[in-house]
């Protein structure tokens, strides 16, 4: 940050940030902290995660709220060692700071396969965890805010409360060994409160005390116990704002165009009828497009539609999904070969001469689309650029905006904002590209652009694409062999790409899912493979797992019933370990697997290990007489270590299966003449409500503290293979469902 | 000049009469609690009421709602938060929470036709809105506690 930028603080007002639950702390902090001031007499800024003032205790939840409950979450790990209580804080997405790196994500960038535990692997993820912190790197993404913060910040919570305990000590002689806290309050042993906020002034002249204990958790008040998620009711009476509800005193509205097929330039344009439509106060190109500046969105959306355009040719990728589906069939070649990922026993040995079962799988381009379509804020200033919108990486939207007007990435003060939804959408930058480029042709004018709905699908990086070949052999009711080869886009080598990055190494995603299958197979083989020259993908809600999940556990289900075992208590019998065993021993019971099932009634099961947390769900479908299906009933088991908050939990499994399910059943993109064809939720739904099914789950608090945003998702698209299947006969290899069967 | 009421206020604005309902209570006057979509009456996130109707109010012209009565979610519960929003708060339905103003609108309007929904009334009136982060558990549960609520009220 560079001291000037308390300049702008000046002159930006936010019109309409909140000071209702979960409300948003715009830049006081962030500009203190940026002009190098220290905490001044009144402020005490014990570290990165608490400010107290004597009026409000802040609470900086760095992680970006994407709908996963981030913020209160992190909230209530600080606030758990603060003894605080909900209604005693205020929330803060924070600035960027190095000191909210996430070293969480270790386990997802090194190219080990989750279950090795060689020193190797061990040592690289050390490594990686060492990158993470000596570059500050600050994300929300791989299912890790819980992993990363579960300890941290609640020593960022004790650090505070022993801070305001040193404070209350050296104010009242009392040592800080007879002084506890209770309700926002240092207590003395005669009774007295002092509230937080009254130290602030007293706290703020002391050094931070460093050493502390963290309370056991049968101690704990808040941790585990069901709770209020702290943005419920902003959500539930519409104050609470998300980024595209913001305003900046003397903004302008707009929106964009960029040319559909992606990464291909604005040849040329006719704008004279679009600039004299009511409203519109300029139109210019941007990089790939043109913008529309007007009083209105909707008038700047009017414009946008009655420009002609001349779009280049896509250059990048070719035109037709056809020949999408065909670069991923020939990739599957010896130069493809990202990585063998695993290679247990003799894989070829085992195949050769048995009767080999083979199928192959594929899984279509899907778009994220949350229902809040991309938008941002800025405003440009020869001195720095301000900007307002939710993100996943702040560290690289400062470069990534700096970069479009010769600043430098310190000189961009970056508000975050409340998300709706992302699913792995705001990890990408054109939005801000746009917004940048758009307010640094009018600097001072704070420019507001909002992308259409159609734009947002046409931008949208999809999911990858791919495809899988798997072999199997099966001998005395046994899978002897497994044989997995996976053809599929790198979606994070796609998005290093356009950060200007290159992806060094084997991608990790390739292998999630299925690579690490928590099973012993004798002859076990899982080769990736790299397909280059289709469309620029991106992270989507489990990324590699969310294809790779439905290649594996619906091969191991083809090779079960080739084997004429239980679908169930073959994955059991196949298990590497106990928490792998306990995992399918609950969603059984849970289900009463082995209970009766009506005609027409069938039960599938899968089993999927992401992003270090095991799932397994069951689903039962019921035939009805027209041949249409319905999913009956889910249930679902998950290992997270620790559940944080029992109610979110449950919306975000149930929200996880629901996400699977409605992308599986109902979802694809295609491309056209270089561009995808489907540009609103008529053409993508996703699940709506009559199509949802009650859904049961059950965390296990085993294994390490990890995240479930993710992980629900990859064992939903097999679990309801499977279940048709077991109802029908019929096998679905491909993605979305819907060509094959009729959802009812 | 067009003149609405919005919420018991009389609002007017001097836009293009073709301009959505949506981008007025947006971006003329700072209601921002109906959010834009879909643009297409396929999300349900801009819900409102006119004269007590559910409507998508990115598909109703301003030009033709003169002298109309709106309703949003800011003037739903303004003094105290109504029976369908305390038990979307009971349930804590939302999760990212973008589509929840127009869904709670729409339950709304469910229940004073429908005052005792079946699990069909539910979902068919509710599929038109959509919620990406897939709450509709939450929700169905929320809107059968309201009606619940209301019944013994």
């Amino acid at each position: 940050m560079v001291g000037s930028s308390s300049g702008l603080d000046r002159r930006s007002f936010l019109i309409g940030s909140i000071a209702a639950a979960g409300g948003v702390v715009f830049g006081p902090y962030a500009f203190a902290r940026a002009a190098g001031i220290q905490s001044g007499d009144a402020l005490a800024s014990i570290n990165p995660w608490v400010r107290i003032t004597p009026q409000t205790i802040t609470l900086f939840t760095p992680h970006a709220d994407v709908g996963q409950g981030a913020v209160a979450a992190q909230a209530l790990l600080i606030a758990e060692e603060m003894d605080l209580e909900p209604g005693q804080f205020e929330t803060g997405f924070g600035p960027r700071n190095p000191a909210y790196y996430n070293d969480a994500l270790a386990d997802e960038l090194v190219p080990f396969l989750s279950i090795d535990h060689t020193p190797a692997a061990e040592e690289a993820r050390a490594a990686a965890r060492k990158m993470i912190k000596d570059n500050g790197t600050q994300m929300t993404g791989g299912s890790s805010t819980i992993a990363n913060c579960y300890t941290r910040w609640r020593q960022a919570g004790a650090t505070a409360r022993e801070t305001l305990k040193a404070a209350a000590s050296k104010r009242t002689g009392v040592p800080a060994a007879a002084l506890r806290t209770a309700s926002g309050a240092v207590i003395l042993p005669n009774g007295r409160k002092i509230p937080y906020q009254d130290l602030a002034a007293d706290a703020a002249t002391i050094p931070a005390v460093q050493d502390v204990e963290l309370r056991a958790p049968s101690q704990w008040r808040l941790i585990g116990k069901p709770t209020q998620r702290l943005d419920i009711k902003g959500k539930v009476t519409g104050e609470l704002r998300f980024g595209i509800d913001q305003a900046v005193l003397g903004m302008v509205h707009a929106t964009i165009k960029m040319n559909p097929r992606k990464g291909a330039p604005l040849e040329s344009f006719d704008a004279s009828k679009a600039e004299r439509m009511r409203g519109v106060r300029k139109i210019l190109p941007i990089t790939h497009g043109l913008a529309v500046v007007a009083s209105n969105t909707w008038y700047a959306m009017q414009a946008a539609n009655a420009v002609e355009y001349h779009w280049a040719a896509a250059s990048d990728y070719p035109p037709e999904q056809a020949q999408h589906w065909a670069a991923v069939a020939a990739s599957f070649r010896p130069q493809s070969v990202d990585k063998v990922w695993r290679n247990d026993g003799d894989v070829e040995a085992a195949l050769s001469g048995a009767q080999v079962i083979a199928a192959e799988y594929r899984a279509p381009y899907v778009a994220h689309q949350p229902l809040e379509p991309l938008n941002a804020i800025a405003v440009v200033r020869d001195e720095g650029i301000e900007l307002w919108t939710s993100h996943q990486m702040p560290e690289a939207v400062q470069g990534i905006a700096a970069a479009v007007t010769g600043h430098r990435p310190e000189q961009v003060v970056f508000h975050n904002q409340w998300a709706g939804g992302s699913f792995g959408h705001r990890l990408e930058f054109e939005n801000i590209r746009a917004a940048v480029e758009i307010a640094n042709t009018m600097r001072g004018t704070p420019v507001k652009v909002v992308f259409s709905r159609e734009e947002d699908f046409l931008q949208d990086f999809p999911r990858q694409i791919g495809m899988a070949r798997n072999r199997g052999v099966v001998r005395d009711r046994r899978i002897v062999a497994v044989d997995f080869h996976v053809a599929a886009v790198s979606a994070v080598g796609s998005q290093y790409k356009r950060m200007g990055a290159k992806a060094t190494g084997p991608d990790p995603q390739g292998a999630l899912g299925v690579g690490n299958l928590p099973y012993d197979i004798p002859n076990f083989r899982m080769t990736a493979y790299s397909v280059e020259g289709v469309s620029p993908c991106s992270s989507w809600r489990s990324v590699g797992a969310s294809s790779n999940g439905f290649f594996a556990d619906s091969f191991i289900d083809e090779l079960l019933h080739a084997a004429g075992r239980d679908p169930l208590q073959g994955r059991i019998e196949l298990c590497n370990s106990q928490l792998a065993r306990n995992i399918l021993q609950t969603v059984a019971e849970m289900s009463d697997w082995n209970g009766p099932l009506g005609n027409g009634r069938g039960r599938g099961i899968a089993f999927v290990d992401a992003f270090g947390v095991p799932v397994a769900e069951v689903i039962e479908v019921s035939v009805k007489s027209g041949g249409g299906i319905r999913i009956e009933k889910v249930w679902v088991a998950a290992a997270v270590g620790r559940v944080v908050d029992p109610v979110n939990f449950e919306n975000l499994v149930q929200g996880g299966v629901i996400w699977g399910l409605g992308h599986a059943m109902n979802c694809e993109l295609t491309y056209a003449d270089g561009a995808v064809q489907q540009s609103n939720y008529h053409q993508h739904e996703g699940m709506r409500m009559f199509q949802c099914p009650p859904i049961e789950v059950r965390a296990l608090e085993q294994g390490p503290v990890r995240g479930i945003g993710e992980p629900p998702v990859p064992p939903a698209a097999p679990a309801l293979a499977n279940a048709i299947f077991a109802a029908t006969g019929r096998r679905l290899r491909e993605m979305p469902f819907k060509k094959f069967v009729d959802f009812v | 000049m067009i003149e609405v009421t919005v919420n018991g206020q009389t609002r007017r604005v001097d836009v293009a009469p073709d301009m959505p309902l949506l981008w007025v209570l947006r971006d003329e006057l700072g209601i921002t609690g109906p959010k834009y979509g879909c643009g297409i009456a396929q999300c349900g996130a801009c819900t409102v009421h006119i004269d007590g109707r559910a409507a998508r109010s990115c598909q109703a012209r301003i030009g033709d709602l003169n002298g109309r009565n709106i309703l949003t979610i800011e003037g739903l519960g303004p003094r105290s938060l109504h029976v369908v929003q305390q038990a979307w708060i009971e349930h804590q339905v939302p999760q990212c929470g973008y589509c929840q103003t127009g869904q709670i609108m729409q339950a709304v309007a469910l229940l004073e036709s429908h005052p005792q929904p079946s699990e069909e009334d539910v979902a068919r009136v509710m599929s038109g809105n959509l919620c990406r982060c897939g709450t509709y558990l939450r929700i169905r549960a929320a809107i059968h506690a309201a009606a619940a609520k209301l019944q013994e009220n």
